[in-house]
């Protein structure tokens, strides 16, 4: 299952693995007793519009320092706002998502954390989620058509309230380019001839880590946009008239076959906090990763984020240009069984405003609010560039392991650690076919 | 249950104060005492059939279903896929095992892994335990520090003992490229990256912890053996290798299975670290990490998860039976 690539920090990775001592020891009769859980909790429950309104409680996965404090700043200002008061019951980041099943049948808070993508409408096709529609009526003005149709679910009503997103980008350090005399690429044979010389002057061209799995999906979302263009990627990803096996799934990997030798060695050993780390310390020349992750570790690490900066994955097919990027977003959702709808869309309504995300990210130094045009008091130049970049987008992804299933997400990430052990044309081949046959079973 | 109360009645008829007795039997108890067997037989029957059973026939039974776990389950077969969402929730028969077996690429590198975890185990980890503890039994000088040193790792939580490893085996900034200088980009040793090495990297770290353990569960074997034997032993004119195999080692026959069940029990629900690690992936695959992978996460496939559960389950069943067998038989032949 994929970890999300939200929230910076190396803490996760030691919760995951408490977690998964816990889980040792009871792998085995866990299906049983979500059996039980689920035979209890099947039935769907029905949307009471009723509660004072003036009490909510809020799902958090917030659960890094620095996210949780600027959350609760945003939930008081809620309540001088709106006048509810929202109890916030926070929860470690990766517990809450992959507990988010049950939790959702069983006594959920009245509003939650979640995110865009496939990820929102899969559990609004299960009806597990509560259309905010109203919500939106009075909200709409702030947001642009991208924003919206990423809040819909496949049956075009509204079930996410998005508050901030980040680019997936190509990082630097100025002052190497400054430096070296290097240009900001901007196609495909300069970004190789800039790797070439770069690998000449004794640098890592591209920072690279997979040993967490999701980051490398990154790079496969990119160069299929880049290749291939929006629509056949969300084909693939929703299994929807493109296969793995389509010769452009070919290209894709023939890209990045190309380009291996300047990405960095030993990625599935490497987890992306070690890989930012070189970049940091200028032995390597680029990283092509979230904001929400470089920029972050820059801010952890405090090193000089005035010295980063970035530029977009460059143009492969010039029908596509550079056009598309990943940019995923979190937002918050209301589920079905909520009890107090009325406060929770009172909240939902002020947090969809751009005062309401400028509050939230007082307290964050790599995200962008999402309402048009914001441009928040408190923004870095890292931050501006961003909200610039994915304004100027044709459309934006919400990254492999959010945009399709995550069993399928799951089978790519492995695949793709494949590919990298072993990038020869007929490993691919192989890869290619297997993936078809996974998605084949996953996608029923 | 039978033979406890036939050996009851032996004893009864032993007794020479009580020949009356000689025909207790079963039909003879009061219905208090009948109750009270009752009773002390239902309450574990009862936790046994809960937490064992129960989960472990639910698991078999969910292994036939193609279930997300949102909504209930139906005994009808599925729809092909038409819309969002694959059908859930219905019968699927084997089609998950077969999945397993022929569509699902880390199945086989899965079983391959947990019988080399096994081997490794008992070729080397539970030998070198016994080695330890040997050594340390025999008196050298300092050997508490020895035994609080090697007892440690068993202390830890697997869990911290991955993030300790994690140091050591680090790419760019671990201990043993750092130390040897093959922490550039050219010539980085990728301890746990690469698929030829994690494994054996991680079974290094398994085996630090597995030989403390097995130390100290056979350094109690030896302390209560009978030292005198040993000393006979040295006045027949024994070396220490014939007394440890020829006289130590069948005296400690009962905490030699005993340490046989521990070892082959550790390496079959090896998780811990192979799920810190990676989580299990990339050279690291185990059936307990795809069995966790399929079943916990947001949209899980837990009918898939139970079939390499039930999997995993049938491969258990094979020691245990083996195991049992041997425990019964040799109760028997008593």
């Amino acid at each position: 299952m994929a970890q999300s690539p939200t929230g910076p920090g190396p803490a996760l990775s030691r919760r995951t693995l408490l977690r998964g001592a816990a889980f040792g020891a009871g792998a085995l009769a866990l299906p049983g007793l979500l059996a039980a859980c689920g035979g209890s909790s099947g039935g769907g429950g029905t949307t009471e519009s009723g509660g004072s309104g003036t009490n909510i409680s809020f799902g958090s996965n917030y659960s890094d320092p620095a996210p949780k404090a600027a959350f609760q700043g945003l939930i008081n200002d809620a309540k001088t706002k709106t006048g509810v008061t929202t109890k916030i019951n926070t929860t470690d980041h990766n517990t809450f998502q992959n507990n988010i099943t049950s939790y959702l049948q069983g006594t959920p808070d009245d509003l939650a954390t979640w995110f865009a993508g496939f990820r929102l409408q899969y559990f609004a096709a299960q009806g597990l989620l509560a259309p905010i529609d109203d919500v939106w009526d009075k909200i709409g003005t702030h947001f642009n058509d991208a924003a919206k149709s990423l809040s819909k679910g496949a049956d075009g009503h509204y079930y996410l309230v998005p508050l901030y997103n980040y680019p997936w980008v190509v990082h630097y350090n100025k002052s190497t380019f400054a430096q070296k005399g290097y240009e900001v690429p901007t196609n495909w044979d300069s970004f190789i001839a800039l790797a070439k010389k770069m690998k000449k002057d004794g640098l890592t061209p591209l920072a690279f880590a997979d040993k967490d799995l999701w980051p490398a999906l990154g790079t496969f979302d990119i160069l299929n946009m880049r290749v291939n263009g929006f629509d056949y990627h969300m084909k693939l990803m929703q299994n929807k008239g493109a296969a793995y096996t389509d010769k452009e799934i070919t290209a894709v990997f023939d890209h990045w076959r190309e380009l291996m030798p300047y990405l960095q060695t030993g990625a599935n050993g490497r987890i992306w906090q070690d890989a930012a780390k070189t970049l940091e310390a200028k032995q390597a020349g680029m990283m092509f990763q979230g904001t929400n992750q470089v920029a972050a570790q820059y801010a952890t690490d405090k090193k000089d984020i005035k010295d980063l900066d970035f530029f977009a994955y460059p143009e492969i097919n010039s029908t596509f240009g550079q056009d598309y990027m990943d940019a995923p977003a979190d937002g918050f959702i209301m589920p079905k069984k909520a009890k107090n709808t009325k406060g929770a869309k009172k909240v939902l309504e002020y947090i969809g405003t751009p005062e309401a995300e400028s509050s939230y990210l007082k307290g964050d130094s790599w995200d962008v609010g999402l309402a048009t045009g914001l441009v928040a008091p408190t923004y870095n130049d890292i931050q501006k560039k961003s909200a610039t970049m994915i304004a100027k987008q044709k459309a934006v992804a919400q990254f492999g392991d959010r945009d399709t299933d995550p069993a399928m997400a799951t089978a790519l990430e492995h695949a793709i650690q494949d590919f990298i052990g072993n990038p020869a044309a007929s490993n691919v081949q192989s890869l290619q076919k297997s993936l078809a046959k996974q998605a084949k079973s996953i996608f029923g | 249950m039978a033979s406890t109360v036939t050996d009851a009645a032996d004893d009864a008829a032993k007794s020479p104060v009580t020949p009356r007795r000689r025909r207790y039997r079963v039909g003879r108890l009061s219905r208090r005492e009948i109750l009270l067997v009752l009773l002390m037989l239902a309450v574990p029957i009862l936790a046994d059939l809960a937490f064992v059973w129960g989960p472990a026939i639910a698991s078999v039974f969910l292994s036939f279903f193609r279930w997300s776990g949102v909504g209930g389950l139906e005994l009808r077969g599925c729809r092909p896929a038409g819309g969002l969402l694959p059908d859930n929730g219905c019968l699927t028969g084997g089609d998950n095992y077969s999945q397993a077996a022929t569509n699902y690429p880390p199945f086989w590198p899965a079983v391959e892994h947990n019988v080399i975890w096994l081997v490794v185990f008992i070729v080397f980890a539970t030998p070198l335990g016994m080695l330890f503890a040997v050594v340390i039994d025999r008196g050298i000088k300092g050997s508490r520090i020895y035994q609080s040193a090697l007892f440690l790792p068993v202390m830890l939580s697997l869990a911290l003992i991955g993030i300790m490893w994690e140091f050591v085996y680090s790419p760019n900034y671990g201990l043993i490229n750092t130390i040897t200088g093959h922490n550039q980009n050219g010539n980085l040793v990728d301890w746990l990256g690469d698929p030829k090495l994690n494994l054996w990297a991680v079974l290094v770290e398994a085996t630090w912890r597995q030989a403390g353990y097995v130390m100290v569960l056979y350094l109690a074997g030896l302390k209560a053996a009978d030292p005198s034997l040993r000393e006979a032993a040295t006045v027949d004119g024994a070396n220490a290798w014939q007394t440890f195999w020829r006289v130590t080692f069948p005296t400690l026959r009962p905490i030699n299975i005993v340490i046989l069940v521990v070892t082959v029990i550790e390496s079959l629900r090896a998780f811990d670290l192979v799920y810190i690690t990676n989580r299990g992936s990339n050279g690291l695959e185990l059936l307990s990490v795809l069995v966790t992978n399929n079943i916990v996460g947001e949209t899980s496939r837990i009918g898939f998860g139970s079939a390499l559960g039930v999997v995993l389950l049938v491969i258990s069943l094979v020691p245990i039976s083996i195991f049992l067998y041997q425990n019964f038989k040799r109760k028997a032949d008593r």
